[in-house]
């Protein structure tokens, strides 16, 4: 049984924040308990700062922040902190380099919200955004390290950020450039982020039974991104690549093996599964993943369309998927 | 390096130099040294507590956009002297002023009167809309309505830490358009950023005309206030009333004087051209003969003397 943590967002960034209390500031956008800093701002008041449901003006005011030499860390959901203010998110934060620390919560379909509260295509903007590193946390082990893992660099970050009841995954925290080896198989390589790399996991043992020898990989770090590395495992397997993300399969990870693989002229087979060309709607995160095919079924069928054969692996083969209840304590609770 | 000229002196000189590049190169932004000449000579020449520059009287060559491992990357920064905690910082919140912004650092000896005649040539940093890395410049400033928001991170930032320098922004009338701009007054007021102040050129022009008949924003001054802020309206071509305004208290609240200018000041014979004055081009070389002369005899000097001039 996988451990759930309870809001560590909330610990780590105060854990973190506390270490530097004239450097490391806390902005928020009205979305302040939704991003587990209410805390925060209640225990830490002289490094916090609320700015209202004003995102334009929050974007090029950390910009500001980050001239004066703070480094800011800015929580709203990730949604609201690149669609509205991209303009000042381009000229205040990311040419200038500032080190703004862009903390998105609720990425892709991780909340109920619909169209509008769902970042299905922010790792896209931020892949061609010159400057701009990005980072995403599949598991609570991540969540907590990915404060420090942030605030290393030399420049904007963009975060993925999970909230509420996250799985422990890793015992390692964040290390930022690096790819995480889950399993180093020889048929199929894997390559999974976010939430979706938990839903590879309820599927190891099914594709074992099966017979099937994954390698599979987390990427916890988008850019910048050492594609030798991803090379040397594309290499390593017999058949193919299948990428599984919580975003749209233009411009995210899918994409970013496909420019690899081409740019090295690799003659493997990929298959992109993930949000395919379309927006998501408001569900629960489970439905929403079988719905949309970004679960560990989802992972199975695509398998089975890059090897052209059938697993007879079903629902019952799958590890449990984990279902939050809607109305534990733990969640935070605004959308 | 202050006082040594007269603000008025100064404002002239702007508006001359204004005239002259913009006659050689058969357009420019010439509205903007008419209604901003004053607001600017005053800043350099008077208000501001600027250091001595940093950067070489003539602006090197465009060295890269900031990258990891451009180490020669600069701001423009360094014409207003060092970012030291005593001295202000200013910002030029509609970078489409930067041709009057930079003929006011040659002005105020801040710059080389070199460095005009690289103004919009390629390879040059002296970009016809100010860059970060142009003379004078510390933001980006391109994209309207994010001057203020970035000056008010940057004043909360020193208030924080203790530093007297104040953090000003040159600001245009119409770029409270954009809504960004109330949402920045909103939180200086909010926040107490009372080390924050601007002036704001209300030429009531924008880049489609007159903005009357764009968009009207109504009583600017009214919204200010309510939006928390302390704005003060003055003459843009009375210095008196310009050098009292900026002594208005504004004790919690960001203080933004309103400066009345005329987008003629100083060369009448452009009221022919408007409403098109955002970037006046000249139509024919009749005209812009004609604009010499006439423009020429308003500032007191020789018509320019350009090649094909006739």
């Amino acid at each position: 049984m996988v451990e759930l943590v309870s809001r560590p967002y909330a610990r780590a960034f105060e854990a973190y924040a506390t270490q530097y209390p004239n450097e490391v500031l806390c902005l928020s956008a009205d979305l302040t308990s939704s991003c587990e800093i209410d805390g925060f701002r209640d225990r830490h008041p002289e490094q916090f700062l609320s700015l209202g449901m004003a995102e334009q003006n929050m974007m090029s005011f950390a910009g500001g922040l980050g001239l004066a030499g703070y480094r800011p860390f800015v929580h709203t959901f990730g949604v609201f902190m690149y669609r509205r203010p991209y303009d000042q998110l381009m000229a205040s934060i990311a040419y200038p380099r500032r080190k703004v620390r862009l903390m998105g919560f609720l990425p892709g379909v991780t909340t109920p919200g619909g169209m509008t509260h769902q970042s299905i295509e922010d790792v896209s903007v931020m892949r061609s955004i010159p400057n701009m590193t990005i980072l995403e946390c599949g598991d609570a082990t991540e969540v907590e390290s990915i404060c420090e893992a942030a605030d290393s660099i030399d420049g904007p970050v963009w975060c993925r950020v999970l909230r509420g009841s996250v799985p422990r995954l890793f015992d390692t925290p964040i290390r930022v450039g690096e790819i995480r080896v889950l399993s180093e198989g020889a048929d199929v390589l894997v390559v999974t982020s976010g939430i979706c790399t938990e839903e590879a996991m309820r599927a190891r043992a099914a594709f074992a039974k099966a017979g099937l020898s994954i390698r599979h990989l987390h990427l916890h770090t988008i850019k910048p991104f050492d594609a030798s590395a991803l090379l040397d495992h594309i290499h390593s397997v017999t058949h193919g690549v299948v990428t599984l993300e919580n975003h749209v399969t233009e411009g995210g990870i899918g994409s970013l093996a496909a420019e690899v693989m081409a740019d090295a002229g690799v003659g493997k087979r990929l298959m992109r599964l993930g949000l395919r060309d379309t927006y998501a709607h408001g569900g629960s995160r489970p439905y929403l993943m079988r719905y949309y095919g970004l679960d560990a079924l989802a992972l199975v069928k695509g398998m089975e369309s890059l090897l052209g054969e059938e697993f007879d692996i079903t629902e019952d083969d799958l590890d449990a998927a984990r279902v939050d209840d809607v109305h534990s304590l733990v969640k935070a609770e605004a959308l | 390096m202050r006082n040594v000229r007269s603000t008025e002196e100064i404002a002239l000189g702007i508006r001359r130099r204004v005239f002259e590049h913009s006659i050689r190169n058969n357009g420019g932004y010439l509205s903007q040294a008419c209604s901003a000449a004053e607001q600017l000579a005053w800043l350099y020449n008077e208000e501001l507590n600027l250091g001595a520059p940093t950067l070489p009287m003539i602006p090197r060559p465009f060295a890269g956009v900031p990258a990891s491992g451009n180490d020669a990357y600069r701001t423009g920064a360094g014409y207003n002297g060092p970012a030291e905690p005593a001295f202000d910082r200013l910002f030029i919140a509609p970078a489409h002023y930067a041709l009057v912004a930079y003929a006011t650092l040659i002005e105020v000896g801040r710059m080389a009167p070199e460095g005009l005649e690289m103004f919009n040539k390629d390879g040059s940093s002296v970009e016809m809309i100010g860059a970060e890395h142009s003379p004078g410049m510390e933001v980006h400033n391109g994209t309207l309505g994010i001057g203020l928001s970035t000056a008010a991170g940057l004043a909360w930032g020193r208030k924080r830490r203790g530093e007297p320098g104040r953090t000003w922004v040159f600001m245009s009338d119409g770029e409270v358009q954009e809504g960004q701009t109330w949402e920045a007054i909103a939180a200086a007021a909010h926040h107490r950023i009372d080390n924050l102040y601007a002036i704001m050129d209300v030429n009531r022009q924008q880049c489609d005309g007159a903005m009357s008949s764009v968009m009207d924003v109504g009583d600017v001054k009214a919204k200010i206030e309510q939006f928390g802020g302390v704005a003060v309206r003055v003459d843009a071509h009375k210095l008196d009333q310009i050098r009292e305004a900026a002594k208005t208290p504004h004790r919690g609240r960001p203080l933004i004087i309103l400066a009345n200018s005329s987008p003629f000041r100083g060369m009448p014979s452009l009221q022919l051209r408007f409403p098109g004055l955002h970037y006046v081009r000249f139509r024919s070389e009749e005209e812009r003969a004609s604009m010499n002369r006439e423009i020429a005899r308003s500032l007191r000097v020789d018509p320019v003397a350009y090649e094909g001039a006739h």
